[in-house]
């Protein structure tokens, strides 16, 4: 019998006896595996500096790349949902709700902002897409609606920045209907001339895709993020065939003209500007 | 007539009774007294089994093959006076989204809603109900020709989804549907939405933002369908019932959690029990919505409409 063969079969470690590797030192690429130092993956915008694969970033380090010197005000803060339907499947979505807030110790999918880009003053909304998938219920939909009124008021630009698998469906026509009251809230920023910008990242599907996000002025995406309406997966199912390379890919909306640009994160703000400032209103 | 799993009782005594009047016929027997106390129980049955009825068996009688559709109740209502409107002017005709002027009691109103097929070959003709982008494109255009000729739209939504293609998703299925919540908001027109059938997602949203929105006794509406909720969240298809009642996506659940503005009460026994009654009613509904929206100032029918959308949601 050879002496390193194992007499046990699998991880016997209990997930509490887990030993975690101290994070913040190194970062590994989930495209292309290569491994830079934290230090440098932040400066490089979270962008692999070998493949240029976009990671997941969320509300909090979008910010500090837009506003004006990472400033700003968050709205609407402590906003939570009020599991309108008792909602449990295998779990309470109380439950789950709790855990997303703990886990990722933000409130919900979405934080909005206000304050400067480029010297133009902005309302940002950015989605959360670990918590709950950067799903949306209630409290997006809301948050969403408040910036858009401050933004009327205050006679702002509006950015949204989706990543989100879609309506939440713990909130099920609650979420839904948040389709409808975002939209609406658009319509008035049009009404009123006042840009709506929507950037889409990876990835965007579903309701969130069906309402505010291809609602822009100009919709812009990173870079090979995954947009499309209905899943992929449901899509291979329905066509009962293998989907073609690229399908649903920033690449593949810009090419059939659902997309005014593609934009390296880098290259985001001084877009966003450019963008402010052709559409600005002028003094009269 | 097909019987529902849970509607079984109802279909042994009418059976019984089928019965009953043969031996009669055949055999010159009096089965009158019989017959009588058949239906009698047929009747006391019927009550029973649709007086509290569970949230997957209004999804079922939302589904039943029998039920009515759009162009049926556009036809009944309009007394055939309907001129029916194609395409969207930029790939094809929909032909899961029908639309057209119709003459509602001497008013003209533009009728949009999704067409589900009548029997197999109809079914594949109108993709089961599951518009394309083109389909909530000429949507759209129709709504805007109502706006141009100031007349009221009124949609009726029936579809167990949008399409989830692939040239759907090359078309824009999601900008589709996007733009039409938009434009819908702040439409100059009245508009009225009912749920005649089944209401999934945003495919139903999307002919689905209206001043007046009302859901018929037995339908459903909600952001999933209970099979796809329970794919996903319990991972297999058992669970359809539970997610069913999970998603509160019955005419009173939506009605007491402020999502529509009311319910149009069906035939006992669901739609398809009595077209002709439903279609009236369903009439009847519309015109009374309409005498109350068309007093309205058109910038203050918008804000309304907005509000109440803004409205829905529930945080803390």
């Amino acid at each position: 019998m050879g002496w390193f063969k194992r007499d046990k079969e699998g991880i016997t470690t209990s997930t509490e006896e887990k030993k975690e590797t101290p994070e913040g030192l190194w970062h590994k690429c989930p495209k292309c595996k290569v491994i830079s130092s934290i230090e440098d993956h932040v400066n490089n915008y979270y962008v692999c500096g070998n493949c240029g694969h976009h990671n997941r970033i969320n509300a909090r380090e979008y910010f500090s790349i837009l506003f004006d010197n990472g400033k700003y005000k968050e709205l609407d803060k402590g906003l939570k949902s009020g599991d309108p339907l008792n909602f449990t499947d295998t779990k309470k979505y109380k439950d789950r709700y709790a855990d997303a807030v703990k886990k990722t110790k933000i409130n919900e999918a979405i934080t909005t902002g206000t304050g400067k880009l480029d010297g133009h003053e902005v309302v940002i909304a950015c989605m959360n897409f670990n918590f709950i998938g950067g799903s949306m219920g209630s409290v997006v939909g809301e948050k969403i609606a408040r910036g858009l009124d401050l933004a009327l008021k205050k006679e702002l630009p509006f950015i949204m920045i989706s990543k989100s698998g879609g309506a939440r469906m713990m909130e099920a026509a609650f979420s839904l209907m948040q389709m409808a009251k975002t939209s609406a809230k658009i319509a008035l920023m049009r009404e009123n001339g006042l840009p709506y910008i929507s950037v889409l990242t990876d990835p965007t599907t579903g309701g969130v895709t069906a309402s505010f996000a291809m609602l822009g002025d100009i919709n812009i995406a990173e870079p090979g993020a995954l947009i499309g309406f209905a899943g992929p997966r449901v899509v291979k199912e329905t066509i009962g065939k293998d989907l073609p390379e690229g399908f649903q890919t920033s690449e593949f909306l810009l090419e059939h003209g659902f997309l005014d640009f593609i934009v390296e994160r880098k290259n985001m703000k001084s877009k966003l500007s450019q963008f402010l400032r052709m559409v600005k209103k002028s003094k009269s | 007539m097909d019987y529902l799993d849970f509607e079984k009782p109802i279909q042994e005594l009418e059976e019984q009774v089928a019965k009953a009047r043969l031996i009669a016929e055949e055999s010159n027997v009096d089965m009158t007294k019989t017959i009588k106390e058949l239906e009698r129980q047929i009747k006391t049955t019927r009550k029973k089994t649709y007086e509290d009825l569970t949230s997957w068996q209004r999804v079922q009688l939302s589904r039943h093959p029998q039920r009515p559709y759009t162009l049926a109740y556009i036809k009944s209502m309009t007394g055939g006076d309907f001129l029916e409107l194609h395409g969207d002017r930029q790939v094809r005709d929909d032909k899961a989204m029908v639309g057209g002027w119709g003459m509602l009691d001497g008013q003209s109103v533009m009728f949009i809603g999704q067409q589900k097929g009548v029997n197999t070959k109809m079914r594949q003709f109108r993709n089961f109900g599951m518009s394309n982008p083109e389909g909530y494109r000429k949507a759209l255009r129709l709504m805007k020709m109502a706006e141009k000729f100031n007349r009221p739209v009124v949609t009726l939504i029936d579809t167990p989804g949008a399409f989830p293609g692939l040239e759907a998703e090359e078309r824009g299925q999601g900008e589709a549907i996007a733009r039409n919540l938009m434009e819908m908001a702040v439409l100059k027109v009245p508009i009225i939405c009912i749920v005649i059938g089944e209401g999934a997602s945003g495919g139903a949203l999307g002919i689905g933002v209206g001043d007046k929105v009302l859901m018929l006794e037995n339908t459903w509406y909600s952001v999933i369908s209970p099979e796809s909720c329970s794919s996903i969240l319990w991972r297999n298809w058992d669970h359809k019932e539970e997610a069913a009642e999970a998603l509160k996506l019955t005419a009173k659940d939506m009605l007491s959690n402020k999502l529509i503005d009311g319910i149009i009460p069906e035939p006992l026994g669901g739609a398809h029990h009595d077209p002709e009654g439903m279609f009236k009613t369903v009439k009847t509904e519309i015109l009374k919505q309409l005498d109350k929206l068309q007093t309205k100032d058109p910038q203050k029918r918008i804000e309304a409409r907005i509000k109440k959308f803004s409205d829905m949601g529930s945080y803390a």
